[in-house]
Parts: structure tokens; C-alpha cells; sequence
């Protein structure tokens, strides 16, 4: 009889079984709870963390990147939350939904209008709500990353929007650090949209702390039949140990309307995942992203996203800028199932290198069932255009004025598809600040050089 | 104005212009004519700088002073602008938003203020309106579906309003209708100036019925052949290039 092969436990997987031993009793659900958690950690422990020969994870090689597991973050302290409410105060949204080191904090958050309804997870998971706990069975998936957030899962915001409910102002839900030593935190939050509700949902990530943090979250959406939903997020790691990983799994009714766009820059690891199924029949999916990377940083955005059913469509575009010795990493596949006939599915991923050490992994793929579809993908690398920046240099722009010139437009396609000005203009700002820090240190270097 | 001395250029080892020299002077009205690959477009882009090519020997001169070691944005400061054959396109940058980075830039460069945005606007305005560009054509990407003739409109206008000592105009008349190509020449016209010297590259002498030039050079093979009045390009019509193909020795 053949053995199985079982690699030792690295530092971090031993970490994270005595995590889940020492909080399993803690954490709050009731026993039906504590078995699906028992199951999600069993899920998890015996893949143990994702590695380059898990094809998913190929190019983010978890079991070498991450070094050791942070331990769960306490509760914030009050002196945290009141320092955060004034940062909090500055921002323009006002349909704020805050979660703090891993837990929502109620204070923090505006009171919401008609329509909208929102309960903690952790209260959610304590009264037994099986409609939630079978949302999450639902959405499971087999991700390790997913499967350990569902064993550690601490607290979320369940956000539930009436059918027929159209809700102008964006949600914000604000993931916010503020522990002061290095920590983690696993939050599960549901968007849940009944039929025919409108809603714009933003997702941005706050920092106070210079802490390091490893940050699991997940978004699980639902949307009825006819439903629409514009998401955008801002997400980031805020150190260069940092991690975050960031799952979004959606299921999508009949004429339905699903927006995602996700901006990445910041420091460290960050992975995002988009686990999508188009279930009911004229579904209109437009998955899209904006990435800037520097320094050592590692992005990677994998998606999968079915075709269940018929005449659906998808638009999928990321672009990724990539500094320094950046890594960036888009992986996507689109499955067309047998029934899902009239598909229309289109992919493109392209990135900018601005240096010979950075790297970017494209992965396109489609997996096509069904024999009356139009899908098609494609994947661009390369360096700035030669032509262009000579003509920009020409009419009297420096190198690095006309560099950032083609970059912020290569980055603002995208974003100006937005389709909210308030939004726009924060990614745009976020895009300039990034290409002013280059341009910066860009002009550090040439004067290092004279 | 513009003195080019003895220039020896070669891209990837292949010597494209061989021991060239030609000058033009300040309000002078310049015409480069030459059959296709002759070198003409290459003289226009070593000029204002492009790195692909590599200067052998030579030197370029603009009032008196080596531009050889300034990079094209320090040339386009100093006064040198280049009318593309191929405007490039630009998705993303708003026309005006481009026209707006430039005209700062040069301005920066020259130590000079940046404009006011509603005096930026005038100008704009006020030469877009001589070339038939539209405010909505302003608001576009940079180039990104315009027809040929407007690519062309919006390189002179990019002129009107850098205002260069040196202007060089590389087969601004190729793809033009010949309504475009009037609405071009007047533009160019226009900017004639006693501070301006201006090169027309064309291979056509169809463009020299518009904008009459002051002399007129012929290169051939990577090399000025003839030089002379106006009279030479309508001679050069007739004749054709055959007869200016430079003696074999020097090609």
C-alpha cells in the first residue's frame, strides 16, 4: 500500500491550529455553529496553506510567503475607536457600516435608511439564523482561505437590503485596523439584495495602526431576480509584512445586475478572490480592477466565474501597474455550462512593467460547455509605449511627467466606468498620490545619479 | 536658426543619413522634398531628439548651440516642434487636458508661470476655431478616432499655441483631402513669423501651392542633393527624382 506523503506543518499552520484550538470555545454561534466550524478548520488543516502546486494558488505560494500566523485581534479599546471616529468623520460617506479588528462596531456606525437592515454576524451566528448559515453552506466553495475564514470567522456585518428597495446614497463598508500590536482578524459579511433591489455597496480599507496585519475578510452577496449591485473596493495591506486576503462570492438571479471594481495599492500581500455563478438567465456580470504595485509588493486577483444558466454576459478588465520588483498576478477563468446557451463573455487582462525586476502572471481561461456563446480573452504585458511618450516628450513633458500622464490614463478607464462621481474622484485622487510618490522618488534617484 | 553640420545618423547599425547639412534661417520657410525612405522623416525625429537613432557625427545647432545632448522635452523648451506624420493616439488623456500639460511644461522648463486655467481656455478656443476643431473634439482622448485630417489640424494647433521658433512639419500633407489640406495650410500660413523658421518635409509639390516656400532642398539616399528657390519644386514635379539621385560613389 502506497503512504501518503504529509509534509510537516510549517510555523504558520502549527499557529493557526492552536489559534482555532484556543478560540473555537470563544467564538460566538451556537453548537451547529461550532460543528460548521469544526469542519471549515478540518477543511483547512488537512490541505494545510495554499502552495504553488495547488493551481489556484500556483503564482501566491502562501506556505513560503507567509512566515508565521499573528494571533486574533482583541477587542478594540475605547480610546481606538474614538481616535478612529474622528478620522472616520472626515471621510464624505455617511451610510457607514464599521468593522473594527475583526468586530462591528455599532457606535462607529450611521444609522441607515428605509430598506436597509443590518445585524452584526456575531449576534447572527448566536441566534441561530439558518437562512445565513445556509447562504454560507451555499457559497462554501473548497478555497482553503475561505474554509479557514469560515472556521475563525469573529464578526460581520449582514447587511440586508428590502426587495423592491432602490438605495441612492453608497453603503460603506469601512474594514479598519487599529490594534497596536501585530494581529489577525476574520471577518464574514453578507450583502443580501431581495427582488428588484438597487444598491451601491463601497469597501475600503482604514489604517490607523502601524501594526502589522494578516486580515481575512469575505463578502458573501446574494442577489434576487433583478437585482442590481455596484461594488466598489479599495483594498490594501498596510505594511510590508502585512496580508489581506479578500474573497467575494456572489450568486446571481435572473436579470440581474453585478458591478465589482477593486483598486489594490498599499504594501505587502494582498490576494483577492471574485467566486462568482450566474444562476439566473440574463444576468449582466462587469468585473473590473485597477492595480498599482511597488516596492516588494505581491497582488493577485483570481476569479472564477460560471455561466449557469442562459443568455448571460460578462465583462471582465483589470489592469495592473507594476514598480520595482512588484509582483502582480491575474488569474481568471470563466466557465459556460451546457445549459448556459447565448453566453456573451469577454476577459482582458493587461499590466504595465516599469522595471525589469517586477513581474506579472497572466492566466486567462474559458471553459466552455455550451455551443452558441461568444466568449473571448486575451492578456497584455509590456512596458510603456515607446511612440507615445516620445510624442508627449516632444510637446515639452519631462520623462517622468509624460510617464505618469499614460499611466494615470492607462489606470482611469477603468475607473471613470464607475458610474458615481464621489467614488471616481477618490480613485483617481488615489491614483495621482501613487504616481506622485514614482514620480518623487524617481527624481530621488536622478539626483542621487548627478 | 537651425544649422544642421555634417550629420552622420545610423539606427541598428545602418547609416540612414550620410554627411547632411542644411540650415534655415529665423522667418525663413523651408521645404525638405525627397522620394519615400530618402531619410526626411528621420532628419525630422533626430532633430527633436529621438534616442532609437544614433548621431555618428555631426553636429545640430540651434541659434549657435549643440542640442545633441538635450533630451526632446529640453529641444521642445528651447523652441524645436515636430508635426508628426502619425499623430500618435492617446487613450485616456483629454485633448485638452494634454494641451494643457504641454504648454505648462515648456512653460516650467522655460522658468516661466504656469497659465491661468480661463486664459489656457481663450487661447485654446480662439485657435481651435481657425482650424475647425470643436469643443468636442477638445474633450476627446488625444487623437483616439479622429480622422487623418483632424489628427493633422490638431498637431498645427498644438503649434499655434506652443508658439516654436523651429517648426517642422513632417508630410503634414499626407492623407489630407484637399479641403484639409487648405484648412492646414492656412494655419501654417498663419504662423509665419520673423521669430519663426519653419521645415516642410513632403514629397508632393502639391502642399507648396499652399505654403509658399522660401527654398527648397532635395534629399535623396540619406543626403541633401540639391538646393535652391521655390522654382526647384516646381521643376522637381516635372522631372520626378530620378535625376537627383546622388552619384554612386557617395551611396
Amino acid at each position: 500500500m502506497a503512504s501518503k506523503v504529509i509534509p510537516a506543518k510549517t510555523p504558520a499552520e502549527t499557529a493557526l491550529v492552536r489559534a482555532f484550538e484556543q478560540w473555537r470555545d470563544l467564538l460566538p454561534g451556537d453548537r451547529d455553529v461550532a460543528r460548521r466550524r469544526e469542519d471549515a478548520f478540518h477543511a483547512f488543516d488537512s490541505a494545510g496553506l495554499p502552495h504553488r502546486r495547488v493551481e489556484a494558488w500556483h503564482y501566491t505560494d502562501l506556505r513560503n510567503l507567509m512566515r508565521e500566523a499573528f494571533p486574533l485581534a482583541k477587542a478594540p479599546s475605547a480610546a481606538a475607536l474614538q481616535t478612529l471616529e474622528q478620522a472616520l468623520a472626515n471621510s464624505a460617506t455617511a451610510l457607514r457600516i464599521v468593522l473594527v479588528d475583526g468586530f462591528f462596531a455599532q457606535e462607529l456606525s450611521s444609522a441607515l435608511p428605509g430598506g436597509v437592515k443590518v445585524q452584526p454576524l456575531a449576534s447572527a451566528l448566536s441566534t441561530g439564523r439558518q437562512d445565513i448559515l445556509e447562504l454560507f453552506a451555499q457559497q462554501g466553495g473548497a478555497d482553503p482561505i475561505l474554509a479557514l475564514n469560515g472556521a475563525l470567522m469573529q464578526d460581520g456585518a449582514i447587511i440586508e437590503v428590502a426587495p423592491g428597495a432602490v438605495i441612492e446614497e453608497p453603503l460603506h463598508l469601512v474594514h479598519a485596523f487599529t490594534s497596536p500590536s501585530d494581529a489577525a482578524c476574520f471577518t464574514r459579511s453578507t450583502l443580501i439584495l431581495g427582488e428588484g433591489a438597487r444598491a451601491r455597496l463601497a469597501e475600503s480599507c482604514e489604517y490607523p495602526s502601524s501594526a502589522a496585519t494578516q486580515a481575512n475578510a469575505c463578502l458573501v452577496v446574494s442577489l434576487a431576480d433583478g437585482a442590481w449591485l455596484a461594488h466598489t473596493g479599495a483594498i490594501r495591506a498596510n505594511t510590508a509584512n502585512s496580508m489581506r486576503f479578500d474573497t467575494l462570492t456572489a450568486r446571481l438571479g435572473a436579470g440581474t445586475k453585478f458591478e465589482s471594481f477593486v483598486f489594490i495599492d498599499g504594501q505587502g500581500l494582498v490576494r483577492r478572490q471574485l467566486l462568482l455563478c450566474c444562476e439566473g438567465e440574463n444576468a449582466e456580470v462587469n468585473l473590473s480592477g485597477v492595480s498599482l504595485l511597488g516596492g516588494q509588493q505581491h497582488a493577485d486577483t483570481t476569479l472564477f466565474l460560471e455561466h449557469a444558466a442562459a443568455a448571460s454576459t460578462s465583462r471582465v478588465s483589470f489592469r495592473t501597474i507594476l514598480d520595482d520588483a512588484s509582483t502582480g498576478v491575474f488569474q481568471g477563468r470563466i466557465a459556460v455550462a451546457p445549459e448556459a446557451q447565448k453566453t456573451d463573455a469577454k476577459m482582458l487582462s493587461r499590466a504595465i512593467l516599469l522595471s525589469d525586476a517586477a513581474a506579472m502572471n497572466n492566466k486567462p481561461e474559458l471553459e466552455i460547455f455550451a455551443d452558441d456563446v461568444a466568449c473571448g480573452h486575451g492578456a497584455t504585458c509590456g512596458g510603456l509605449n515607446a511612440e507615445q511618450l516620445f510624442y508627449l516628450r516632444t510637446r515639452g513633458l519631462k520623462r517622468p511627467e509624460a510617464e505618469a500622464l499614460l499611466l494615470e490614463a492607462f489606470a482611469s478607464e477603468l475607473i471613470d466606468d464607475i458610474g458615481n462621481e464621489t467614488i471616481i474622484a477618490e480613485f483617481r485622487r488615489r491614483v495621482r498620490a501613487w504616481l506622485a510618490g514614482r514620480t518623487a522618488a524617481s527624481s530621488n534617484h536622478s539626483l542621487e545619479r548627478a | 536658426m537651425l544649422e544642421v553640420k555634417h550629420l552622420n545618423v545610423s539606427v541598428s547599425g545602418r547609416r540612414i543619413l550620410h554627411d547632411l547639412s542644411l540650415s534655415v534661417r529665423l522667418g525663413e520657410v523651408a521645404a525638405l522634398m525627397g522620394p519615400n525612405g530618402s531619410g526626411k522623416s528621420t532628419l525630422s525625429q533626430v532633430i527633436a531628439g529621438r534616442s532609437d537613432y544614433t548621431v555618428d557625427s555631426g553636429d545640430i545647432l540651434l541659434e549657435g548651440e549643440s542640442i545633441l545632448g538635450l533630451e526632446p522635452d529640453q529641444r521642445a523648451a528651447k523652441g524645436i516642434f515636430l508635426a508628426f506624420q502619425y499623430p500618435v493616439e492617446i487613450p485616456g488623456v483629454a485633448t485638452l487636458t494634454f494641451l494643457k500639460a504641454a504648454l505648462n511644461a515648456q512653460r516650467k522648463t522655460r522658468g516661466e508661470k504656469e497659465l491661468a486655467t480661463a486664459d489656457f481656455v481663450k487661447r485654446v478656443r480662439a485657435a481651435a476655431s481657425g482650424l475647425k476643431i470643436s469643443q468636442e473634439m477638445l474633450k476627446r482622448s488625444l487623437n483616439v478616432g479622429f480622422s487623418g485630417g483632424e489628427k493633422k489640424r490638431m498637431d498645427i494647433l498644438q503649434m499655434a499655441l506652443i508658439e516654436p521658433s523651429l517648426a517642422i512639419l513632417d508630410e503634414t500633407d499626407s492623407g489630407l483631402d484637399i479641403d484639409a489640406l487648405r484648412v492646414v495650410a492656412d494655419g501654417v500660413n498663419a504662423s509665419r513669423s520673423p521669430d519663426r523658421a519653419i521645415l516642410i518635409i513632403t514629397h508632393y509639390q502639391r502642399l507648396l501651392d499652399y505654403i509658399i516656400p522660401d527654398t527648397v532642398h532635395v534629399m535623396s539616399e540619406g543626403t541633401i542633393v540639391a538646393s535652391g528657390s521655390k522654382e526647384l519644386a516646381v521643376e522637381l514635379e516635372k522631372s520626378g527624382y530620378a535625376a537627383y539621385a546622388p552619384p554612386p560613389a557617395a551611396a
